[in-house]
Order: C-alpha cells, then structure tokens, then sequence
C-alpha cells in the first residue's frame, strides 16, 4: 500500500493520518474493495473539507459508485481506513453511517411509494412519544410534519400536498424529497449519486437549486454525476477515477471540460496518480 | 386534463387539487351500500318484506337488530384472523395457515378448559386426564396463545431469516398444523367447557371483541412506528432496510401478531361451540385473505387497512345473510363470494394502473 501519502488534494498541507483533521470532513486511505478477482476500487485517498462541494466523475465502471458504497457501508470495503469528522470510523451498515451524519442520495432514491412525504422522510427514525411501548410507541405526526415542512423550505422544495403518497409525484418531486431527507437532519455530509441522470431539464434546474442552497449553508457535498455542465457549475473540485483508481483531483478554476475528459478517458493522468502499471 | 393541471413551484412541480387521493375504504363502503341495497330491494320484490329495516311496525325501531346482530356476529370469529391477515399482507406477505393455527389451537387450549364431570359422570371426551380438569380460565387462555405465537413465529422466522416465500412457509404451516390438532387427541373431539371458559363465545362476546380487536389493530397501524413500518416493508423493502429499519425482526413481530389472533379467533370459536375438533378452521385462512382483498388490501403490499378490512367483512356477513333472508342455498353464496372476490382485485388493479397513468 502507497505509504507516501498524497493527501493534498484539497490544495493545503496533507494532515498525517495521526493528527487531527482540522477541517476535514471525510477522508479516506487507502480504500480498496475487490469483487473476487475483479479490482473496482483500488488505494482511493480522498478528502473533503467543511463547506467543500467535490464532484466524483469518471466513466462506467470507474469505481464511483463503488467509492461511494464503501463510505455508506452499503457494502463492507476489503481494505483501507476512513476518518469521517475527525474520527476514524468503521461503520457495521448504511444506518450507521447515517447516523453519524453521512446521508445519501441513492440512484434508486429508496423511497416507499405507499407513504407520503413525511413518512418518508423519517422511514426508519420516526419521532415518537411514549417510546417506553418498544415497536408500538405512538408517531409523533405533528412533529414530522412541521420538521418536513421546514426541511423542504430550507431546500425551497414546493410540494403542495405533503400528505399524498410519493407514488403519485412526478420524478422530480421524488427526487426532492430523496434530497430534502438529507437536508431534514442536518447532515455533515452529503452524497448524491447522479441526482438529475433521470430527470427533465426544469427538475434539474430545481435539484441543482438545492445543492446550491446546501453550498450557501456550508454543508459539504460529495456530487457523482456525468454532466459537465452541472459540475463545472457546482462544485469546487474535481475528483476523476479511471479503472478503480484515482487519475486526477482537479480544481475547478484551473481546468476545463476538455481537460476533465482527457481524465476521465485516459488521455492523461495526473503525474502524482501515475501508478497505474503500463 | 392539461387545462386543469395548475403550475406551482419552482422547475414545473405541478399539483392538481383535483387528483387528490380519495379512500380507498370509501369505495368498499358504497360496494356494502350497494349490497344491501340490492337484498333491500329483493327482499321487498320477492319475499315481501324487508332486508334490514324493521317489518314488525315497532314503535322504537327502524332497523331489524336480530338481523343486524347476525350479519355481525357470523363473521366475528373469521374477521378476527382477518385482522392479522390484514397486516400480514399489508407487510407484502400472506398467511395460509392461520385456519389450521384455528384448529389446533382450538384443541389444545380446550384440554386444558374441560370441566371433571359431567352429570355426576366423568366426562367422556377429556384429553389430558382428570389433572388438568377444573383448571382456571387463565390457564386454557395463556395455552391458546402460547400455540399462537409459537407457530406464528416459527412462520415469521423461516419467512425473514431463510428468505423462503411467505407463501410457502405459510402452506407448510398449514398442513403441520392440521396434524397437530387431529394427532392431539387422534381425532377425538374434546367437550364440556368450564363455565368461565364459555363467556368468551358466548352471547355477543366474539362481536365485541372482534370491533375491540378491530378498533386496537386500527390505531396500532395507523399511529405506531410498528404500523408504520409494516407498510414501508410492503411498499419498498429495499427502501425500508436501507432506512436502517430491522426488516427481519419486524416480520417475525408481524407473523406472531397475526398468530397470535389465530389464536384468540381459537378461543372463541371453539368457547361459542362448547367444543374442538380436529377440522375446526378449515378454510377459515382463504376467507379472511378474501374479507381483506375485498376491503382493498392489495396483494402487493403496502396498502390497505382495517377499516377496509372489517368493510369486507361486512359485505360478507350481508353476502351470507342476504341469501339465507332470500332462501337462496348456499352453493349460490359460495359463487357469488367467488365472483366478488375476483371482482375486488379486478377493480383494485384497476385503480392502480389509472393512478399509475397520471
């Protein structure tokens, strides 16, 4: 494993993996997950500050989403450390990290078509009174509905009728509530896994709406997404992957569409990544 | 429809108050209206008197009671299991097995409610010897429901942590039960309750305590994170595991409740018959699947509820009571149930897909 490490992707000075982390949200070394033979992650070192947008870009099978599942502890990562809020950290399952703070924006949005907005948004961690009554301790309706309200307001989402079922909203609005799950419990970090890949040209602009009101709110943001545009608009850094490897972490201010492709495709790689055997 | 589609929001989120989400449970209710109504009428053309109002021309009365308390009271014992079923299927699963949960639960619960002698004679039909006659009411009560959460949770067990099919786990339930009560006493059937063993079926007492169990399980789904869970388990289970909910626990709590109503279902059936036998229950598990189906439970999980549930089972109370008011013979009733269960799920799919288009 690279011990030198090159932690300097937020353009200051790399923090030893012993000292405290200042201001780094999430940072990883080291990270690797292999399926049986096949290498999809491999010695990922990845940071992130307070208030950072970065956006993860890379083509299919780049090792992305993967990156990502191993943070979430969707799936449990075959070597590597993780520090997430200036704590090592080594979640058992996604509801772990979750509570920790690392809320995620699954492609597949995992929404429960049957229940509204706020039911939705609490799946899993209801407020509750009388919780001395175990699994039959009594919904706190009222609660989640106000704290839905101010969630969605926070990220200007208008859904009209939060109490219909999210089986009847369009793309858009379900994705909204995905994202305004997120911004609900004041998360410290995050991820959104290609959030608008599905939707319309308004729904985009109304989802890249709340990731520009999470920037103004200092609440950092790891973006996955093969839209130049959305990126380049976005975030501040750039972060491409390339086989399972990290080839370039780029600024946003010093590079340019063509450059990032020329990443992404392989046309060039960042010398200090440059591991990859020939 | 785009005229009356009306923009609100930012980036085109669009709401049309006139798509708002009409109860399903509503439905059901005019499908009871519409069959009473239909007895009414046949009632007044063909037997000349009427289906559910007073004929006798009493003073203090409109509706005929006996028959009210009748179309209740026949399908108390049967709506009592629905409601397990209820959240069972609401879950995204099925119970095939609660019929035959009935039937030996029936059995073993009423060994233990046997009275010592009868007449002056001991009585003839005891399962367990002279030792366990003359027991409290409590102990047949505590043994019923043991029975129930036992195969309860042995079903909610093999269907969340061996991921075999609901359907299968319940159907292997259904034919071990079914042994249990007929291997218990080999057939025998077992007589001559207590005295305190006969209230729970008794009178009007599977009515009360069906609307009882009703009126808990109602709030218990609509206002507890248990409630609560059961349907995001049968709306999006995936979403539901991934929300940090513990899917496998839940469903083995959900198999137990629904066993454990088995149970109680037992009790009173075989305490308003004085007596258990070995077949008691028989399909007893299709018509409460079916009362919940017709009061818009949907198969697929995640929606439905015990309103709608006891709706259905009032339809089939007026159903069984309507034909027997027409001197109609029951193999009629049986096709009409069929064609009305049939009719429900047509109608419900119905629903969804025109939901699904909008």
């Amino acid at each position: 494993m690279a011990s030198d490490m090159r932690t300097d992707i937020a353009g200051s000075a790399a923090p030893r993996s012993d000292t405290p982390l200042g201001d780094v949200v999430l940072k990883t070394e080291g990270l690797t997950k292999h399926y049986g033979g096949v290498h999809a992650l491999q010695d990922a070192n990845f940071e992130i500050r307070r208030g950072e947008h970065v956006a993860i870009m890379g083509d299919n099978g780049a090792g992305k989403s993967t990156f990502v599942r191993q943070i979430t502890a969707v799936e449990q990562r075959t070597r590597g450390r993780i520090w997430f809020n200036g704590q090592e950290v080594s979640f058992e399952n996604p509801l772990e990290a979750r509570e920790a703070g690392i809320e995620t924006v699954f492609q597949t949005l995992a929404l429960a078509d049957d229940l509204n907005v706020p039911d939705n948004l609490f799946l899993g961690r209801e407020k509750t009174k009388f919780n001395w009554l175990g699994p039959f301790r009594i919904l706190d309706y009222r609660g989640m509905r106000e704290a839905t309200l101010a969630g969605l307001q926070k990220t200007a989402v208008k859904i009209p009728n939060i109490s219909q079922s999210i089986r009847n909203m369009s793309g858009g609005q379900r994705q909204c509530v995905a994202i305004a799950r997120t911004a609900t419990f004041h998360s410290k970090l995050t991820i959104m896994d290609e959030p608008t890949a599905a939707l319309g040209v308004q729904e985009t602009a109304q989802v890249e709406n709340i990731v520009r009101t999470l920037k103004e709110e200092g609440e950092p943001l790891i973006l996955i997404s093969h839209n130049m545009r959305q990126v380049m608009d976005l975030v501040d850094r750039i972060v491409v992957f390339r086989r399972g490897r990290i080839v370039a972490n780029l600024r946003k201010e010093e590079t340019d569409g063509q450059d990032v492709v020329a990443y992404i495709t392989g046309a060039k790689t960042q010398p200090e990544y440059d591991t990859e055997p020939a | 429809m785009a005229e009356t589609t009306q923009a609100h929001g930012i980036g085109g989120l669009t709401f049309d108050s006139k798509k708002r989400h009409w109860p399903n449970e509503f439905n059901v209710f005019i499908a009871l209206l519409i069959m009473i109504g239909i007895f009414e009428v046949l009632g007044q053309v063909v037997m000349g008197q009427s289906f559910l109002f007073d004929s006798a021309g009493r003073f203090d009365s409109i509706f005929n009671e006996a028959r009210l308390t009748i179309i209740i009271l026949q399908v108390s014992i049967i709506g009592i299991i629905a409601i397990g079923v209820t959240q069972v299927i609401i879950s995204g699963g099925i119970d095939l097995s609660s019929g035959s949960v009935v039937g030996a639960t029936a059995m073993i619960a009423m060994s233990f409610a046997q009275v010592a002698t009868v007449n002056g004679n001991p009585n003839p039909t005891l399962a367990l010897g002279p030792a366990f006659a003359d027991l409290p009411l409590v102990a047949p009560v505590v043994v019923g429901l043991i029975c129930g959460v036992i195969a309860g949770g042995i079903n909610g067990f093999l269907i969340a942590y061996t991921r075999i099919p609901p359907f299968i786990a319940t159907l292997g339930m259904m034919v071990t039960a079914r042994g249990v009560s007929k291997w218990w006493t080999e057939g025998r059937p077992i007589s001559f309750p207590t005295d305190p063993y006969k209230v729970i079926g008794g009178g009007l007492a599977p009515v009360f305590i069906f609307v009882g169990l009703a009126i808990l399980f109602h709030l218990v789904l609509r206002y507890t994170v248990y409630g609560k869970h059961t349907y995001a388990i049968g709306s999006n289970e995936d979403a539901a595991r991934m929300s940090g909910i513990k899917v496998e626990h839940h469903k083995v709590l959900v198999y137990t409740i629904a066993g454990i109503l088995a149970a109680i279902a037992a009790l009173v059936l075989s305490s308003k018959n004085l007596t258990a036998q070995a077949g008691m229950g028989v399909m007893y598990e299709l018509d409460a699947i079916a009362m919940a189906v017709i009061g818009g439970v949907s198969l697929s999980g995640g929606r439905g509820s015990i309103i709608g549930t006891v709706l259905g089972a009032l339809i089939f109370g007026v159903i069984i009571s309507g034909f027997t008011f027409l001197r109609l013979d029951a193999y009629y009733q049986e096709m009409v149930k069929g064609a009305i269960i049939v009719a429900a799920v047509v109608l419900d799919q119905w629903r969804q897909r025109r939901a699904a288009m909008r």
